[in-house]
């Protein structure tokens, strides 16, 4: 089974989030990158499916030289091969995004593409659908239980309190969620043969789309610091009168 | 100028995310609502000012397809001259939102909080980005512009005068291939399922301590009628499952009570939180995050505070 999975370099967000002064971009000057859970999740199921049924990993970004950082994390885990699609900083919109990639597996014989459901910074919920309508290949979203088989996968998400099993056949694209495995920490021998290893590359074309962002903004809270009630069990009265209030005791 | 709404129902009656995006719809134009089951709960549908409806019966297509149900809006979105096709930001509505995209080569916006036309084929929107934490103001230039409002966000409100829609029976045309991926459903065990629209959430984080700690959590959400939801740290130490996970990466909630406990409130769970009415925050923490999203702290120990509150509550009920 050859298996592509795509991440994303994101800034790690911790207690606060807050923007450049041109209102363009995360202010990242006090924080590090990473990925979204979403996608360590995606690497670790490509990862366990080769260890079991053979073949092997590829891991792709689409992003500046730096998100080199990011597929060497995920060579750490267990990818095989990295691939690195350049960008010179400017941000690809979805349809652009997934024509990129498009492109790499057309060049590959991928049997499956694994993304993250939504990239945790813009989460335009769709890159994995449109790249799967490039390909022509069937598609599912949200998966949280994947099976694999030579004959194609059996993959299962939740909704309103049912289960949603799609049987797609091979090759095809999946989004996960977290949730859908418990992803392992890198091995020291994983992350020296990650250190070394090369990484393919190539600079996608980039392309406006008909959407085009003008500004990111922090919302306004409708919330302040909380008053607090008191200290302990003493504060349980206080409580009670407060959930009275509010009508959530009936 | 009309404006198609995918309602998806819950139980018969149209999902609350999607009453959210109705009411959105009505500041575009004449509504009319695309609703994929044997009958409409029309009631409703009038009070949100809706003046049509194009029914899709089982006998034309049976089950959830995502391809098909996207297909399906886009003939409908030509048939009607639409100028703009929505949804709630749901897994469903996401999904069949970015299947129309792809199929029509239109971009297509999630999660939008405001959407106003601004002449021609542009439309002036906000939307989410990092789940919520923070809005983008975006500019959609397309013939048909294609969105979902954002779950947690836009407040369902019914329209001031009630509409008497009407209702066509809608046989779609489809392809084969837009029926090779379909849902086969059966009944998951309980749990998550009620999370995103539960009344009230008693959360649990770190300071629980362990899967032992959440007994007294799920003794107080019984009494309060609500379930429990738990933080990040909660499913990666595999105290509980997944599914109860609130936050960016979990289910985003909107009940009118949130009672965190022992969650220090890390962005990417203030993220899923963040559109609770009301919040209430136990920890021993006086400087825990989680205490600038909150109306009420109580600074203590949730061992100890839970079981009186629960005690108290009893009482009250005696």
């Amino acid at each position: 089974m050859e298996i592509l999975v795509c991440i994303k370099r994101v800034p790690t967000v911790g207690g606060k989030i807050a923007v450049t002064p041109d209102g363009q971009e995360v202010d990242t000057r006090a924080s590090g990158f990473s990925i979204s859970p979403h996608e360590e999740c995606a690497v670790e199921e490509a990862v366990q499916i080769t260890e079991r049924d053979g073949g092997s990993v590829s891991v792709l970004t689409l992003g500046p030289e730096a998100a080199v950082e990011q597929l060497r994390g995920a060579l750490a885990l267990g990818a095989h091969r990295a691939v690195l699609l350049e960008t010179d900083g400017r941000e690809f919109g979805p349809i652009a995004t997934a024509a990129a990639i498009a492109a790499e597996v057309r060049a590959h014989p991928y049997d499956l593409v694994l993304l993250g459901n939504e990239a945790a910074d813009t989460g335009d919920y769709q890159v994995g659908v449109r790249l799967a309508h490039e390909l022509g290949w069937p598609v599912a979203t949200g998966i949280k239980n994947l099976s694999v088989s030579e004959a194609g996968v059996v993959a299962r998400r939740e909704y309103r309190g049912m289960e949603e099993a799609y049987s797609l056949p091979l090759p095809a694209v999946v989004t996960v969620k977290e949730g859908i495995n418990l992803p392992r920490y890198p091995s020291l021998p994983g992350r020296l043969r990650a250190k070394r290893a090369a990484v393919d590359r190539s600079a996608p074309e980039w392309a406006g789309e008909g959407m085009r962002k003008e500004a990111l903004r922090v919302p306004e809270s409708s919330k302040h610091q909380a008053e607090v009630l008191g200290e302990g069990v003493d504060a349980v009265p206080g409580l009670v009168r407060v959930l009275e209030e509010w009508g959530v005791l009936s | 100028m009309t404006v198609l709404v995918l309602v998806e129902l819950d139980g018969g009656a149209p999902a609350d995310a999607s009453l959210r995006a109705l009411t959105l719809a009505r500041s575009l134009g004449d509504v009319n609502a695309v609703v994929f089951a044997d009958a409409a709960p029309q009631d409703t549908l009038a009070g949100y000012g809706v003046t049509d409806v194009y029914l899709v019966e089982s006998s034309s297509l049976e089950g959830y397809a995502p391809q098909a149900w996207a297909r399906t809006l886009g003939g409908l979105a030509t048939e009607t001259g639409a100028t703009a096709v929505l949804a709630a930001g749901t897994d469903r509505g996401n999904e069949v939102l970015a299947h129309l995209g792809a199929i029509t080569g239109l971009p297509m916006a999630a999660n939008c909080t405001l959407v106003t036309p601004d002449g021609g084929q542009t439309h002036r929107l906000v939307r989410h980005r990092w789940a919520g934490l923070l809005l983008e103001d975006a500019v959609m230039e397309a013939p048909v512009a294609l969105f979902t409002v954002a779950t947690d966000s836009v407040a369902a409100v019914p329209a001031e005068t009630l509409t008497s829609p009407q209702v066509h029976v809608h046989k779609p045309e489809l392809a084969e291939a837009d029926l090779v991926v379909r849902a086969v459903e059966s009944p998951a065990g309980a749990g998550g399922a009620s999370l995103a629209t539960a009344r009230v959430v008693v959360g649990g984080g770190r300071g629980v301590g362990g899967p032992e700690g959440f007994a007294s959590l799920e003794q107080l959400a019984e009494l309060l009628g609500g379930v429990v939801g738990v933080s990040r740290v909660v499913t990666s130490e595999g105290w509980r499952p997944h599914k109860q996970q609130v936050g960016q990466t979990g289910t985003k909630i909107t009940p009118e009570l949130y009672l965190a406990c022992g969650i220090s409130g890390a962005i990417q769970h203030i993220a899923g939180c963040a559109g609770a009415k009301h919040i209430i925050a136990i920890n021993t923490d006086p400087g825990a995050p989680i205490l600038a999203h909150a109306d009420y702290a109580v600074i203590g120990d949730l061992h100890q505070v839970i079981p009186a509150l629960v005690e108290a509550l009893r009482a009250r009920l005696r």
